[in-house]
């Protein structure tokens, strides 16, 4: 039991990998990056409490396995609730992403106007009440402010179906 | 009457179901949603009364407590389940009203009151938790929810704000996740009463790590200042009930979980001055992120962020006084902040707009929206005689009570706070309430089915404030129970080490971990 109680290093490396590409992705601005980074991050949460909650041991049912060398039940249920969650959650994220595409062309989260718009006040013009025709630079500026994904999107030219 | 604990549960999630079968005929989808929800706030009001007595434990499916999971009513989570009951009824009527008048155009009816319903069951079932899985269940639940309302109709704005708070949603769930794993690791359970009797056992700092962890996650659901940029980004695009609900009660559930397990699990105060920091931090940088605001909705949403900064100061007090006091800011900011949404959602679409410059001359226009609003932002800014003059009294006392130069900076800066509410609300009355009447005030006028619940729930408030003496006496046993932690791990542990039902003779099975 002893030798089987450390674990297994390749897991844990696999978890450091999952983990961290996961979050490098988060960072990303791109939904479609960002639904993989949770992807990634997820398996790897998942995957550490199946490593951290006890020992490997044989299948916990009763008559199939010897007590004393089962595995513990509870953490392979908490992990399967996880999963089922992390499916919806990670479901609802894509259908966001197909729905930035459809309305933008393209799935990038973009800045919150009325942020950039206070934050450009207070750098201007401090105590002067904004007029109503702000919002259209503004556009131009959220239309600026998408990061590169965009241009490597638009380079290849073709422009039906462009991302794989 | 232990039986009716999990019934804040059970009853939306049956609603739910109901309502989706239901979804091409929405007068009887209205009448689930809003049945359901009498119901199940006045099994809350009779669970505060009875959790008066002692805390109330089922273990669900009759398995016994360590083993099975159990629900438990305690003060603290029925006086929330009482008052998130309250809140999210108000809501539901206003939003129907709302819908009606609109025509349901921004509100698809079919997935608005299944969604609505499973919100309000994953806010009850993160209360009634009685293990730090069911918790995370909880709040996964209530997130979905939650992720749906918050696009509904997938408009351009909503979309955008919708993906930052999804994602930041996501990463503070997983960072739960691995929580909950390093306190399975480190204890070999789940349930929070077992926790409280095992973490005093572990290492010193494996449980710091396992406090902060818990903590960073319960933190960005709750918007505590590093972790709260989202909130002011997200919430204002939303439909107005849905960010009344969601300022109201989203954000409540975080610091509940910060209480619970601040005072069951990790009573050592190790973390204390941290979260005094935090707070510090999260009440001025709220607060000055409003004074800029000049969209009202971003305002309030600004101001939450400011007001959890209270909570967490009491919280981080942990005197009794301190914590009696958070729990009566708690309940009091539930009411105010969703009574306030409300009060915007009215100003929406009388004044046809939200940003404090188009808006003008409501108090001639409108004198009664002029008073509910005045009412509950009195109550929100720490005006006397009203309920958030009585929290944050409370809170003062305690800060000064103990004493050291982190509370009296404290004690400073919340009062420092208030006067920049009160600066806030005044600039936003100001500008919306008086000045000239605009030309192109719509004309619309205000719908009784809007104004009745926004009305009830102002005078919700104003029965906190009239009835402040036993409340905030109940909230005192609350505290009292809470530190002393016995009576729920008693309440939960009633046969020593068991609780009632199924269970084999497992205490000699358990098998040695590392």
């Amino acid at each position: 039991m002893s030798t089987l109680a450390a674990p297994n290093l390749v897991v844990v490396v696999v978890i450091a990998v999952l983990v961290a590409g996961g979050v490098y992705l988060l960072l990303e601005r791109s939904l479609s990056r960002v639904l993989i980074g949770i992807i990634l991050l997820s398996n790897g949460a998942n995957l550490f409490m199946l490593v951290v909650s006890g020992p490997p041991g044989g299948a916990p049912i009763v008559g199939l396995t010897p007590e004393e060398a089962m595995s513990d039940p509870l953490p392979q249920a908490m992990v399967l609730t996880a999963i089922v969650i992390t499916l919806g959650m990670t479901a609802f994220l894509l259908a966001m992403a197909h729905r930035s595409w459809q309305l933008h062309q393209h799935d990038e989260v973009q800045d919150d106007e009325e942020d950039r718009r206070i934050a450009r006040l207070a750098a201007i013009v401090p105590g002067v009440i904004p007029d109503r025709a702000l919002p259209s630079t503004l556009d131009q500026e959220a239309a600026e402010a998408r990061d590169e994904t965009a241009e490597i999107l638009e380079k290849p030219g073709d422009e039906g179906d462009a991302p794989g | 009457m232990n039986w009716l604990v999990p019934l804040p549960v059970i009853l939306p999630l049956t609603g739910a179901g109901l309502a989706l079968v239901f979804s091409r005929h929405p007068r009887a989808q209205r009448t689930i949603s809003v049945v359901v929800l009498t119901l199940v706030l006045m099994v809350t009001v009779s669970l505060v009364w009875l959790a008066d007595g002692g805390p109330l434990v089922v273990n669900v499916g009759g398995w016994a407590a360590p083993v099975g999971i159990s629900l438990v009513a305690d003060r603290l989570s029925s006086l929330m389940l009482s008052v998130s009951a309250a809140v999210t009824l108000c809501v539901l009527i206003y939003s129907l009203a709302q819908g009606l008048t609109d025509g349901d155009e921004e509100t698809p009816v079919a997935i608005y009151h299944p969604t609505y319903l499973v919100l309000v069951a994953g806010v009850a079932n993160t209360f009634l938790a009685g293990d730090l899985f069911n918790l995370y269940v909880g709040f996964e639940i209530l997130l979905l929810a939650s992720f749906v309302l918050l696009t509904l109709g997938g408009t351009v704005a909503r979309i955008r704000s919708g993906s930052i708070y999804v994602i930041v949603a996501i990463a503070s769930s997983l960072i739960f996740l691995v929580a909950i794993a390093l306190v399975y690791s480190a204890t070999g359970t789940l349930n929070l009463a077992h926790l409280a009797e095992r973490l005093p056992e572990i290492d010193s700092g494996v449980r710091v790590v396992l406090q902060l962890m818990l903590l960073i996650a319960f933190a960005t659901k709750a918007a505590i200042f590093p972790m709260s940029a989202w909130l002011p980004d997200s919430y204002p695009t939303a439909p107005a009930p849905v960010t009344a609900v969601f300022a109201g009660l989203l954000t409540k559930v975080g610091i509940y979980a910060i209480i619970r397990t601040q005072t069951l699990l990790f009573n050592d105060g190790r973390v204390d001055n941290l979260l005094m920091v935090a707070a510090l931090a999260t009440m001025l940088v709220g607060i000055l992120g409003a004074v800029a605001q000049d969209d009202i909705k971003r305002l309030l949403s600004f101001t939450l962020v400011s007001h959890i900064g209270y909570m967490v100061f009491g919280i981080s007090l942990a005197s009794q006084i301190g914590l009696a006091a958070a729990i009566f800011y708690v309940i009091h900011h539930i009411t105010v902040q969703t009574s306030l949404f409300l009060v915007v959602g009215l100003i929406e679409r009388r004044g046809g707009s939200t940003s404090l410059t188009r808006l003008g001359g409501l108090a001639k226009v409108a004198p009664l929206l002029a008073v509910l609003f005045f009412i509950p932002a009195m109550s929100l800014s720490g005006i006397p005689p009203f309920s958030g003059f009585l929290g944050k009294l409370g809170l003062l006392q305690a800060g000064v009570a103990a004493g050291s130069p982190l509370s009296m900076s404290l004690v400073i800066g919340s009062v420092l706070v208030s006067l920049l509410t009160l600066y806030v609300i005044v600039k936003a009355w100001n500008q919306a309430f008086w000045q000239e009447v605009p030309d192109d005030l719509p004309e619309s006028k205000l719908i009784g089915g809007m104004v009745g619940p926004t009305a009830a729930l102002v005078s919700l408030g104003l029965a906190l404030t009239i009835f402040a003496g036993p409340i905030f006496a109940y909230t005192e046993r609350a505290a009292v129970d809470l530190r002393a932690q016995t009576p729920y791990i008693d309440s939960v542990f009633t046969r020593g080490d068991r609780g009632e039902g199924e269970s084999p003779d497992a205490v000699n099975e358990e098998r040695g971990r590392t």
